[in-house]
């Protein structure tokens, strides 16, 4: 596997440049490469959600993008949510309401959670819950993530 | 102001929800080489050759080794801990890597190393393995009836052992009964299946060799690592860094944790194992698997006379560390909160060609939950009585606690009346009854199910579950250092390893109180066996029970000294100096006090006024076995709807009243208690580990063993009654594991009950759509 790719993307605001394999994952990119270990994997199916990312503003998990597919495009990781250093609302919002345990989940429940609420700033349970099964939890039951989003909303997300 | 039963936020959020945790696939060590382990594809067979040669020319690889090569690099196999007393149970030695045969799907027979994890995965594909395959046995009850396939020849039987325990005469009780129950229940196999897959990273510094692996039992990890190596104890750190979560699955010393060691040690680099999600179904242990054969006998009147469990346990192909002590487990539980006069209990444990099972969530107390509440439904059906009246009739009740039961176990506290009253407030039975009938003029099938649970926790009194007792290995007091810092800061360090339950919080909040300081000043630190106290580690509901406690003494004896030091400074006797609102006063004397930061300052750098005889430094260890196990309890409400068209169960309310004692912070409590439930939820409804009949695993992946996401449960009512354990200090007993035993038989029963106008009457777990649908069919009221 010696085919390259050159990709110029946006992360966290960076500008960032590299060859990479042609079939390396964004998610490797990001954690082995360029050291933002904060995106977790969790399956090889697609279905965990810990790697979830924004790509171009919008929720994808960053398992099932190639690096390549990402040339040209701004990708925001957990440690860049919150722009300048404070925290997100919604990151805010899962430590108020007890919405992790381990952890390891949590930073792409808290970009899949961003996503939704930028897309619809007052959603109730029901689409709290459909809008985040794609995120899989052990540990908190999702009855406190969902506290969470809905604390996090009244508080206003930024689109 | 006590920060003892404040909710408050928890001290390891910040990190966690900014990207900053450190779980053990963070860890890049320099000159780090990647290792994949290739893996058998059969069920059981032979070996008859491996081909490397192919694997070793590719760019990058560092080396390609089989079970052959790497013989020599282990002094000992895994190990299996339990031993009871006058019972042999079969354990056939079990190496990281196989040679000659192979027992599973998934079992280790080579490992590659590379400088990078693509090029250790391309080169596992290049590793040319031949097998000639053998019978496989994958029914435990097919596993011993004559003529099956053996898992292993040299023992001439799949049967492991079988472990028998009894108090009263049984065979009287049950003869005495009027009515009597009989019943085969399932608990089916389960992955623990937390988020964070496992990964283990080793490094050799000049012969040290130090493990950062995803698991519960650093210290257990070394004592057990240190002989499969053959080196002695000091020369191996193991750390547990950020651990994402455990659920039992990491209640483990794995192969691959000995491999990734003998390999830094082979190769002087370090060496990270990163375990796939098709690995995790694959090899880590999974839990549950028992066959239960119920028999209940009871009065007319509805008062029991006995309780009798035959159980076939499937373990798998190999003992792990405490593989076949699961089932037992759940035994000082098994008449639940009843009071039983004859319990009996046998259990045989069987080999088959499947992974191992060992601990998950609960382990043991789960299945005999199960297995209690669904046959006191079963049995209230035969009386024709209410199902919580017959419960009530036979709750051991309040006052007779402490409660020995049948089998000698002493339930520490209890008040099942209490928590099923609490329960009834939230949920009005009559109210259900008259909505589930009228939904069902409308087509729709809502059903209710209770569980009124007692488990038992806090592992544990080593005298009973120690070599001596049980016959675990091993011992089960906890540790705790205590040690104030010169400017009157805190650090913790706690034997216990949390991977989940907020103990930097729980703990720092104990430790504050009784030292006087900010628990916002109070650092916990674990999981790092070079760092504090030898400790027993984190599952069986422990941590605080006997972790908690532990720190108690070890503050209280930090305090004490304090006090001395104040005493001394402040002319006054020690006996007179009381702890108030974080300063140490003279008693009478509200203008002479000192806070932990002055009293700190002196015992680091001593004024000349303090006497001589009092040592420097302000740090006290502790360590704690306690005198018994402590007995949470509780009383669970589920309601269900059915589509009887497509078999779809839908939770539709979830109320649950539980009792852990006083609370040290409330909102970790509930935390505990909603993801135990949601994962009794999965056990219920979703989720199966599931062999085909060749010993082919064929839920390997998250598409096939079905997590329950968001949007599949509902939100919980939750509330608590406080009765304290009399068994430690704080009264505290576990709730880490409390959902996950009380919630299954509520939500089994529940879809029972939903489903009893359409002529069903029993149903195994899972209660997937499709095994629903056909119990439908098949109950002919459809």
């Amino acid at each position: 596997m010696s085919a390259t790719v050159h990709v110029e993307v946006t992360v966290n605001g960076e500008r960032r440049e590299a060859d990479v394999e042609a079939r390396l994952l964004l998610v490797h990119w990001l954690r082995d490469e360029l050291g933002l270990t904060g995106t977790h994997v969790g399956c090889d199916t697609t279905n965990c959600g810990a790697c979830t990312v924004h790509l171009n503003g919008e929720a994808v998990k960053s398992c099932t993008v190639l690096t390549a597919q990402a040339d040209g495009a701004e990708v925001t990781t957990i440690e860049g949510l919150s722009g300048d250093g404070g925290l997100h609302p919604v990151q805010a919002a899962f430590m108020d309401k007890h919405g992790l345990q381990c952890g390891f989940c949590t930073p792409g429940m808290i970009m899949a959670a961003a996503d939704l609420l930028a897309r619809n700033p007052n959603p109730s349970d029901d689409e709290i819950r459909h809008g985040l099964e794609g995120n899989l939890c052990r540990c908190t039951g999702y009855h406190n993530i969902v506290e969470a989003v809905k604390s996090a909303a009244g508080s206003g997300v930024p689109a | 102001m006590s920060a003892i039963g404040e909710a408050m936020r928890r001290k390891e959020d910040p990190r966690m929800i900014t990207g900053r945790g450190r779980y053990t696939e963070d860890i890049s060590l320099p000159g780090m080489l990647h290792a994949v382990i290739v893996r058998s594809p059969e069920a059981h067979a032979a070996i008859t050759s491996i081909d490397t040669s192919a694997a070793r020319e590719r760019d990058g690889v560092v080396a390609v080794l089989t079970g052959e090569d790497m013989a020599g690099d282990f002094a000992a196999p895994l190990a299996m801990v339990w031993a009871p007393p006058g019972v042999e149970i079969k354990t056939p030695e079990h190496w990281p890597l196989k040679r000659g045969e192979v027992k599973h799907v998934g079992d280790p027979v080579a490992v590659v190393v590379a400088t990078t994890r693509h090029i250790a995965v391309d080169a596992a594909e290049d590793v040319i393995v031949e097998y000639d395959p053998k019978p496989a046995v994958v029914d435990p009850e097919a596993a011993i009836a004559d003529g099956a396939p053996l898992v292993w020849e040299q023992f001439g039987t799949n049967k492991t052992h079988e472990w028998a325990v009894s108090g009263g005469d049984i065979d009287a009780a049950l003869a005495e009964a009027d009515v009597t129950v009989e019943l085969r229940l399932v608990n089916h196999r389960t992955s623990g299946a937390p988020i964070e897959p496992r990964c283990s990273v080793a490094e050799s510094r000049a012969g040290d060799l130090t493990l950062y692996s995803t698991t519960q039992v650093p210290h257990i990890a070394r004592f057990v690592l240190s002989g499969m190596l053959g080196i002695p104890e000091d020369q191996l750190r193991v750390v547990a860094p950020d651990v994402g979560g455990g659920f039992g699955a990491k209640l483990q010393v794995y192969a691959e944790e000995a491999l990734v060691l003998a390999l830094a040690k082979r190769l002087h680099r370090p060496v990270k194992w990163i375990e796939t999600r098709s690995e995790h179904m694959t090899t880590s242990h999974h839990g549950r698997d028992q066959i239960n054969y119920v028999t209940l006998g009871t009065k007319s009147d509805g008062t029991l006379t006995g309780c009798r469990v035959r159980t076939i346990a499937d373990l798998g192909a190999y003992q792990q560390l405490i593989t076949p002590f699961i089932p037992t487990l759940g035994f000082p539980v098994m008449g639940g909160c009843y009071r039983f006069p004859a319990i009996d209990i046998n259990i045989t444990g069987v080999f088959t060609n499947k992974m191992c099972t060992d601990a998950i969530r609960g382990a043991g107390r789960p299945e005999a939950t199960y297995w209690i509440e669904l046959a006191m439904d079963r049995l209230a059906e035969e009386l024709g009585m209410d199902k919580l009246e017959l419960r009530r009739k036979n709750f051991i009740p309040k006052e007779e606690f402490p409660f020995e039961t049948a089998l000698g176990i002493v339930y520490d506290s209890g008040d099942y009346h209490g928590t099923l009253d609490k329960l009834l407030e939230h949920f009005d039975v009559e109210a259900f009854r008259s909505e589930q009938a009228s939904l069902r003029d409308e087509g729709v099938y809502r059903g209710v199910g209770f569980s009124t649970w007692v488990e038992v926790c806090g592992l544990a009194p080593s005298r009973a579950v120690g070599p001596q007792g049980v016959g675990l290995q091993a011992a089960f007091w906890e540790s705790a250092n205590v040690r104030v810092t010169p400017t009157g800061s805190a650090i913790v360090y706690t034997g216990t390893s949390p991977h989940g339950q907020g103990l930097d919080t729980s703990f720092a909040q104990i430790a504050g109180d009784i030292l006087g300081i900010d628990p916002q000043n109070v650092d916990v630190l674990h999981g790092d066996t070079d760092q504090g106290t030898w400790g027993w580690d984190t599952y069986g509901s422990r941590s605080l029970a006997v972790g908690g406690e532990a720190i108690v003494r070890a503050a209280q004896r930090v305090q004490e000294k304090a006090k001395r030091i104040c005493a001394a400074l402040l002319e006054a006797a020690p006996e007179d100096i009381d702890l108030t609102d974080g300063k140490y006063q003279v008693r009478g004397s509200p203008d002479k006090s000192m806070t932990m930061a002055e009293i700190a300052g002196a015992a680091h750098i001593p004024p000349n006024e303090l006497p001589a005889d009092i040592e420097p430094g302000l740090e006290e260890s502790a360590f704690y076995d306690p005198e018994n196990f402590v007995f949470p309890f509780g009383a669970h409400a589920c309601v269900v709807d059915v589509d009887a068209e497509t078999g779809k169960v839908q939770v539709v309310r979830y109320v649950a009243v539980d009792d852990c004692g006083p609370a040290i912070n409330p909102m970790l409590i509930e935390g505990q208690v909603h993801g135990g439930i949601v994962h009794a939820i999965g056990q219920a409804l979703y989720e199966q580990v599931v062999y085909d009949d060749e010993g082919q695993l064929v839920t390997g992946t998250f598409v096939d063993y079905a997590l329950p996401t968001a949007a599949e449960v509902p939100s919980f009512e939750t509330d608590r009654t406080e009765t304290p354990s009399p068994v430690n200090t704080l009264g505290v007993k576990g709730i880490g594991e409390a959902g996950t035993i009380a919630a299954t038989p509520a939500v089994a029963a529940a879809v029972l009950d939903a489903l009893k106008p359409l002529g069903v009457t029993e149903l195994d777990m899972p209660m997937t759509p499709m095994r629903v649908w056909q119990a439908i069919q098949e109950g002919g009221a459809a």
